[in-house]
């Protein structure tokens, strides 16, 4: 392949691994946020067959965690190959170790990371450096890029200069910011890339390789006597390291004219106040210096390109002799040291260059922190440093960006300290996530950026949930090119997609005077302005706002593009925003309509010409009076009945001002309460459920499937309708010998998200209208308010007493509260309806330990979490350790418990006297299997609490802490395929075999669905995902054999879509019994491609086309001699294409490799037969072929 | 013996011809049913559904899940090179025209002239001899009128002609009130042939599930009297070619057909049930009968038992049912 220099809009990953793919033979490859996007890239140009500058596919080999990629880059390294990984975060922890080998065996070999913050007191997938300078002490050299040009230079950097130098190289550069920031850049042509890198280079590399024909070992175990003096070895490599990249560096510029330095300074020649800095931020600093300088000041900022090895010679030469003070910002957290790392190394550097002499005197140095985990580092706060720097006494350890009003690190900045913006365009826009706002913003900087002189640069930010999520787009246009890594806090023109985001959403805010506004509305010209609140009415009259609209919705209708808005409020911004002359515009995006959809054929270019057309002539101007008309909107966030923490720290995240919260509001130990979504009210759909209360049987299916929680069920006696609001709607409940009991079901509007899986599921079908159903989907608005009374209403009637439910049926469940409600999960999740019905199973005595991935971002991202609570304040506990371990962490949590128990035993016995050897005795042989057993046992754990809290003894207080244990604990692992089939299998067989009473639930998506759709070992044949893209053809992996083959745990497969009887049995079985369960229960998701309105058919049709048999094998059935392993699901009624091509991930293989498609559909199919035959086997075997149980 | 025969301006070596059916969705069956003797194959059907419901997933399924959440920012490896099914159709065109040299008639099957019209544009670009539309309509809106109906079927054929310059063919249903006006008003509007007739998928019920079943039953032999009747009804009174479908299970078939007027007789069920090689059968029969009634050409005894050239044209109407009321009380 071969291009000539191009220049592109492309974001950061894109830039790096572009290069990263031409210069390696081999990637190893595991998804992690926000790196994974090179590895799909990797994966999908091999699917094409792109090769690398020396015309071979890459091979890419996906591994089972990052520390398997790890050690398979070292093993393909040993032998010769070119290779590299990409990677972030905690994946770059579990390559430490091999990193270690790599650099102590001088391995070339360069390691491409999208710098992320990592886990502490709470995860965070967005950017900063805590992951690489956990990884400085490898002997990786370390090369920083600060843009998405940078990023794909120092990718060919990098690889040079490995090769050259033997010592592998992290290239790293900020997660997000750079990583996902899309930017104009010139490629590097195939030709520029191969003529860095010297085959000779190439060729000593394969040499150093393992070959039997020459053979040697590496890798030896070394003792005292050698290993010190063998580690002391490679000190000449790392000298000369700096002087190689540099020369590299040299050669670059010669070849692009782009010039890079170890440390780059740039600022005033004399300056006294000088920025050291890495990353993104050091564009920051260097656009703020310059305008300082401008204004008279003397500063200069130092970026810091190759951070390992750390040259003196290179440093002292970067810095001005002027210099009076010098602040080293690192954007990492070193808890407990005397400073974060890249201070440190300043400050040793320049006390050795004073001790050797190389300079006279050693300027005032101060360390700080900014922007971690992608926090906003703005000219503003630049400023505040050099003002700091000012000071005779200038803060260390200081932090900038936020208010630490707890120990007072940080510095004040002023907000409005802004740079000279004029020669940008800057455009905001406001959409939601499935709305295509983001994807057109992404065309739109294409087109001008690859179809204009002007310089274009995005950024998207995201909203934590994935139903309803909104986006801001924050997009560039300028003359040259833009190094601006921040947000955009004046616009010249914003848009507002969706009209109801003008009561929700603040976005005049971010106007500058005079700016655009241009709003999608269904109101005409003449109406809107009454539409508007009274603050964004204000804030258009004061900023002197143009206002526009454009009924997007219709004009899409009209136009035949029903439901897709994009192209229109797209063309309005090319004709509305001036970065073009509007004619220009106007041909730029039918040209690139016409290159977008060449393939489609004329007709649906026609159909977008004439959406730009209509839309022109549908946009209007709004002619608005100078004064305020509507009323001041109350944006009140929470009610004022919600907990202290929720109105002052959940509810200003909740409201988008959470950057405002200081360190004193924070928890200090990332222990924030549960039961938080409650107070959301996110209104995400406009559709609704409506229950028809005659028509219903009360079946409680509608209930049990609610991804979100949003109906429930109760029974009552009849006279509590005595105060019901007007409507609140009820119906004698249909058990006999109840006449005064009555049944609601309700449904909680606000926090419904439209999937509509009730009404899918209704079995009951009004005999008026034959079309509805029991649960019918409605407009929301006009129920609203009547609604909310209703609920109030319903939430006033107590829950069922559940010692007396038989909840043993799907029926009986519905009137168990959920203790999992209204998550932040995609709109018909196929995972949250086991969670919510393991919560209303358990929920009172649950803990559960979850694995990164979706579960535990709708389960605990914050603002809020689902996790609730019950009326007496019991619920479950919760918490994510990491995506690898969570099988050992959960078993962790089942040994305390036991452990406790333990110990609250030994010391009932103890106390025996003083307590009353009766009510030690119940308690201590209570039986706690059914559900009174457990509220009586709960009562007497009540009551021995009140006694010990009147005594005093170390035993009675000793007791008083683990008297809960008492009540016997459910430990629930929870995780995603990823986690149990790849990660985390290692500790889930672990904890599988260690015999402790662990119950292990896998949302079973057949897909990393959290990371964006990459293939795991729960992926079946024939379907297609990133990292498979060529449909994948091994088997999925039968996860539940495997554990059978122990004997001792109780495993099931299960589909509440499919079979909800056998599910509920499965989930009470498991935790009835003492000893290991397993769990695999299939869950729909958006990753499979398809509406998930039909989630519950698709889980009905996997289950009957025998792909996912249902079956439970119970060892105690075992122990009583019996056949333990059940099948319930029945033979396969239909083929498995007949499931499968329902769904986008395998229909995907049949356009775009038909012939492969159809060998691996049926390569699937005699893999599901097989599996049925011996399932059917097992099902007919007697109980001693099974393994005994000892 | 020469089996040649015209079908809309298309040459064929035989008048057996393969009718739309799933046997055709593997290139190496067509290249089959030209090695054993088929005149033209005419490709499975692409339905008007399909077209719109295949890029309307795919448009619902990307922008649903695109750009709605930090992590995962797609879900689905590039699809930029994905075709739709339709995509796939085009292609299964290019790959039998490059394979045999027998006509390719492309089918579409549909209700409405929306959209999937453009689609014949490109069948014909893609290289098929010939367009097969198949109207599948049932009017189940009992408002609708006739008239309705009738425009709705000519709506589709106009617009199709004008969109393509290759023959088209329209297979219909016999249910109109005024069947032979109806095929010379199709005629009209730029069908150039017939296709008599299809059937449509009749539901059932089973009683034990109170559901509606809709399996599908291969055509049988008897079915052929209704086509043979208009087609020996619209010989010779309608310039366009006639194409019988139904029932074609043996050469039998094939002779009465074309002894009613056809130009060509057209085949599925035979070989699902027979194999793809029975074609050469079917042909053998018809040879050995032609040699039989020493018949040299097809065109010899096309249409010869038609209404047209029956010495008593009243066998094809009223009085032949009399007749065969009177056969059935004396027998």
């Amino acid at each position: 392949m071969s291009n000539k220099n191009t220049i592109a809009t492309i974001d950061g990953n894109e830039a790096a691994a572009y290069v990263a793919y031409r210069v390696n033979e081999v990637c190893a490859i595991y998804p992690i946020t926000p790196s994974s996007t090179m590895a799909e890239l990797a994966d999908e140009w091999a699917a094409k067959g792109i090769k690398n500058i020396w015309g071979s596919v890459p091979d890419i080999m996906e591994m089972q965690s990052e520390a398997g990629a790890a050690g398979t880059v070292h093993g393909a390294l040993q032998t010769g190959s070119l290779t590299t990984t990409f990677t972030a975060s905690q994946g770059l922890m579990l390559m430490l170790p091999n990193m270690y080998k790599i650099a102590g065996e001088l391995t070339a070999c360069v390691i491409h990371v999208a710098a992320r913050s990592l886990a502490a007191q709470g995860l965070s997938i967005f950017g900063d450096h805590q992951d690489v300078m956990a990884a400085r002490t490898t002997g990786f050299a370390m090369l920083s890029s600060v843009s998405v040009q940078e990023a794909h230079d120092f990718a060919l950097i990098s690889q040079v200069a490995t090769l050259k130098a033997r010592i592998p190289v992290m290239h790293f550069f900020d997660g997000f910011r750079t990583s996902h920031e899309v930017n104009k850049l010139e490629l590097l042509t195939d030709e520029q890339i191969r003529s860095m890198i010297p085959d000779a280079l190439v060729i000593a590399h394969r040499n150093r390789g393992l070959n039997p024909e020459n053979p040697f070992i590496r890798g030896t175990a070394q003792n005292p006597d050698i290993y010190f003096q063998g580690r002391e070895t490679v000190n000449d490599f790392y000298n000369k390291m700096p002087a190689i990249v540099e020369e590299v560096m040299n050669d670059f510029e010669k070849m692009t004219g782009r010039r890079y330095e170890l440390f780059q300074y740039s600022g005033a020649p004399d300056a006294e106040r000088v920025i050291i800095i890495m990353g993104s931020g050091g564009e920051t600093v260097d656009e703020t210096v310059q305008a300082l300088n401008k204004a008279g000041e003397k500063t200069g900022v130092i970026q810091v390109r190759l951070y390992r090895p750390f040259s003196l010679e290179h440093f002292i030469k970067a810095i001005p002799a002027s210099v009076k003070s010098i602040a080293i910002l690192d954007r990492t957290k070193e808890s407990g040291a005397s400073g974060e790392p890249m201070y440190q190394d300043v400050l040793a550097t320049l006390v050795e260059a004073l001790q050797q002499g190389k300079i006279d005197k050693l300027p005032r140095l101060v360390g700080g922190r900014y922007g971690l985990s992608s926090k906003e580092f703005t000219p503003a706060m630049v400023k505040a440093v050099f003002d700091e720097l000012k000071k005779d006494k200038p803060k260390n350890g200081f932090t900038v960006g936020i208010n630490d009003d707890v120990t007072f690190t940080s510095l004040t900045y002023d907000p409005s300290y802004t740079l000279d913006e004029s020669e940008w365009r800057q455009g905001l826009f406001f959409g939601l996530g499935a709305d295509g706002t983001v994807g057109a913003n992404k065309n739109t900087i294409k087109i001008i950026g690859e179809n204009t002189d002007l310089f274009a640069q995005g950024y998207f930010v995201y909203d934590s949930k994935k139903s309803g999520a909104r986006t801001v787009s924050h997009l560039r246009f300028g003359p040259k090119p833009i190094r601006a890594p921040y947000l955009i806090s004046k616009a010249d023109f914003i848009a507002c997609h969706q009209f109801n985001f003008i009561e929700k959403v603040e976005m005049l805010e971010f106007a500058k005077q005079n700016a655009t506004f241009l709003i999608n509305s269904p109101y005409d010209k003449d109406e809107v302005w009454s539409k508007l609140t009274g603050q964004v009415q204000k804030m258009i009259i004061d900023k002197n706002i143009k206002v526009y609209i454009i009924d997007a919705t219709n004009v899409a209708r009209e136009t035949g593009m029903a439901g897709r808005i994009n192209t229109i409020m797209q063309t309005c911004y090319f004709a509305l925003s001036g970065v073009l002359p509007r004619e220009d515009a106007i041909k730029q995006i039918k040209k690139a309509i016409e290159k977008s959809y060449a393939k489609k054929g004329q007709k649906v270019i026609d159909l977008n010409f004439k959406a730009v057309d209509a839309t022109l002539a549908n946009l209007y101007e709004v002619e608005y009076p100078k004064t305020v008309s509507a009323a001041m909107h109350e944006l009140l966030i929470v009610p004022k009945k919600a907990p202290q923490f929720v109105q002052e720290v959940t509810a200003v995240m909740m409201a988008g001002h959470g950057d405002e919260l200081s360190v004193s509001q924070m928890p200090v130990d990332g222990t924030y309460p549960s039961g938080t979504t409650q107070w959301e009210k996110r209104n995400v759909s406009d559709l609704v459920p409506i229950w028809d209360a005659e028509t219903c049987i009360q079946c409680g299916n509608c209930a049990y499937v609610c991804p979100h929680g949003v109906i429930r069920a109760k029974f009552f006696h009849e006279n509590y309708l005595g105060k019901a609001p007007e409507g609140f709607q009820s119906a004698p409940i249909n058990s006999r010998g109840f006449p005064e009991t009555k049944y609601a079901l309700q449904v909680y509007l606000e926090d419904c998200t439209g999937c509509n899986l009730c009404v899918e599921v209704c079995p009951a079908v009004n005999i008026t209208d034959r079309t509805k159903k029991a649960i019918n989907m409605a407009e929301k608005e006009p129920i609203l308010e009547q609604g909310k009374k209703n609920i109030e209403y319903f939430e006033n009637i107590p829950w069922n007493d559940r010692s007396k439910i038989d909840f043993s049926t799907v029926h009986g469940a519905q009137f168990l509260e959920p203790l999992f409600e209204f998550s932040g999960a995609c709109a018909g999740c196929g995972e949250t309806p086991y969670l919510k019905l393991l919560s209303q199973l358990f929920g009172e005595r649950l803990l559960v330990a979850n694995a990164t991935g979706c579960s535990s971002i709708y389960g605990g991202n914050l603002p809020t979490t689902p996790w609730t609570v019950n009326k007496d304040g019991r619920g479950p506990a919760w918490s994510n350790s990491l995506f690898e371990d969570n099988a050992e962490f959960g078993l962790g949590m089942r040994i305390t418990a036991d452990k406790q128990l333990g110990v609250a035993k030994q010391y009932l016995l103890e106390l025996k006297d003083q307590l009353g050897a009766t009510v030690v005795d119940e308690i201590l042989n209570a039986k706690q299997v059914l559900e009174s057993e457990l509220a009586v046992q709960h009562l007497r754990v009540q009551l021995l609490k009140e006694q010990l809290k009147k005594m005093t003894s170390s035993p009675a207080l000793h007791l008083l802490s683990v008297v809960d244990q008492l009540v016997r604990r459910s430990v629930w692992l929870v995780g995603g395929d990823g986690w149990a089939y790849d990660i985390g299998y290692g500790g889930l067989d672990h904890a599988l075999s260690s015999g402790r009473n662990i119950n292990i639930l896998v949302l079973d998506t057949e897909v990393y669905s959290n990371t964006g759709g990459q293939s795991s070992k729960s992926t079946p044949t024939a379907a297609t995902a990133k990292f498979a893209a060529g449909g994948k053809s091994g088997g999925k992996k039968d996860l539940a054999m495997q554990a059978i083959s122990y004997g001792n745990v109780y495993v099931a497969r299960v589909a509440f879509g499919a079979n909800p009887q056998q599910t509920l049995l499965a989930m009470r079985e498991a935790e009835a019994y003492d000893g290991p369960s397993l769990i695999l229960a299939y869950s729909h998701c958006i990753a499979h491609g398809y509406d998930l309105k039909d989630g519950l058919t698709q889980q009905n049709k996997a289950v009957e086309s025998g792909h996912w048999p249902l079956m439970r094998y119970n060892p105690t059935l075992r122990i009583k001699n019996k056949n333990p392993f059940i099948l319930d699901s029945t033979r396969p009624k239909i083929s498995l294409k007949d499931y499968a091509y329902n769904e986008l991930r395998y229909k995907v293989l049949t356009m775009t490799n038909p012939t492969v498609a159809e060998d691996l559909m049926k390569h699937a199919q005699d893999l599901v037969n097989l599996k049925w035959k011996n399932y059917e086997e097992l099902a007919t075997k007697r109980a001693s072929d099974f393994v005994p149980i000892a | 013996m020469n089996t040649q025969t015209t079908y809309m301006g298309l040459k064929l070596n035989s008048p057996i011809v393969v009718s739309a059916c799933t046997l055709s969705e593997q290139t190496d069956n067509i290249v089959m049913m030209e090695d054993n003797g088929a005149g033209a194959v005419v490709l499975h059907s692409l339905f008007e559904e399909q077209i719109h419901k295949e890029e309307k997933r795919l448009n619902s399924v990307i922008s649903k899940t695109s750009n709605a959440f930090a992590e995962a920012l797609d879900f689905f490896p590039d699809l930029e090179d994905v075709s739709s099914g339709t995509d796939d159709y085009l292609n299964q065109i290019r790959k039998a025209k490059e394979r045999v040299k027998i006509p390719i008639i492309a089918s579409l099957n549909g209700i409405t002239n929306q959209g999937w019209v453009d689609y014949s544009k490109q069948m014909e670009w893609a290289g098929a001899d010939g367009i097969e539309v198949n109207i599948f309509f049932i009017p189940g809106d009992i408002t609708m009128s006739s008239a309705e109906v009738e425009h709705r079927y000519l709506n589709i054929i106009d617009a199709i002609r004008q969109s393509v310059n290759i023959p088209v063919a329209v297979k219909l249903n016999p249910y109109f009130s005024a069947m032979g006006n109806m095929s010379i008003r199709m005629q009209h509007a730029g069908a150039d042939a017939l296709v008599l007739f299809n059937r449509f998928y009749q539901p059932d019920f089973n009683i034990d599930e109170l559901s509606v079943t809709t399996d599908l039953k291969f055509s049988e032999s008897s079915e052929i009297r209704l086509p043979l009747l208009w087609i020996s009804l619209l010989y010779g009174k309608v310039y366009c070619s006639l194409a019988a479908t139904t029932g074609v299970q043996t050469g039998v078939e094939v002779i009465k057909y074309l002894l009613a007027g056809a130009d060509v007789a057209m085949t599925a069920s035979s070989l699902y049930k027979n194999g793809i090689p029975y074609l050469r059968t079917m042909n053998k029969q018809l040879q050995q009968w032609m040699e039989r009634m020493g018949f040299d050409d097809v065109a010899a005894f096309k249409g010869s038992m038609s209404q047209k050239h029956m010495p008593d044209p009243t066998a094809y109407e009223r009085i032949n049912y009399i007749k065969i009321l009177d056969s059935v009380k004396q027998s």
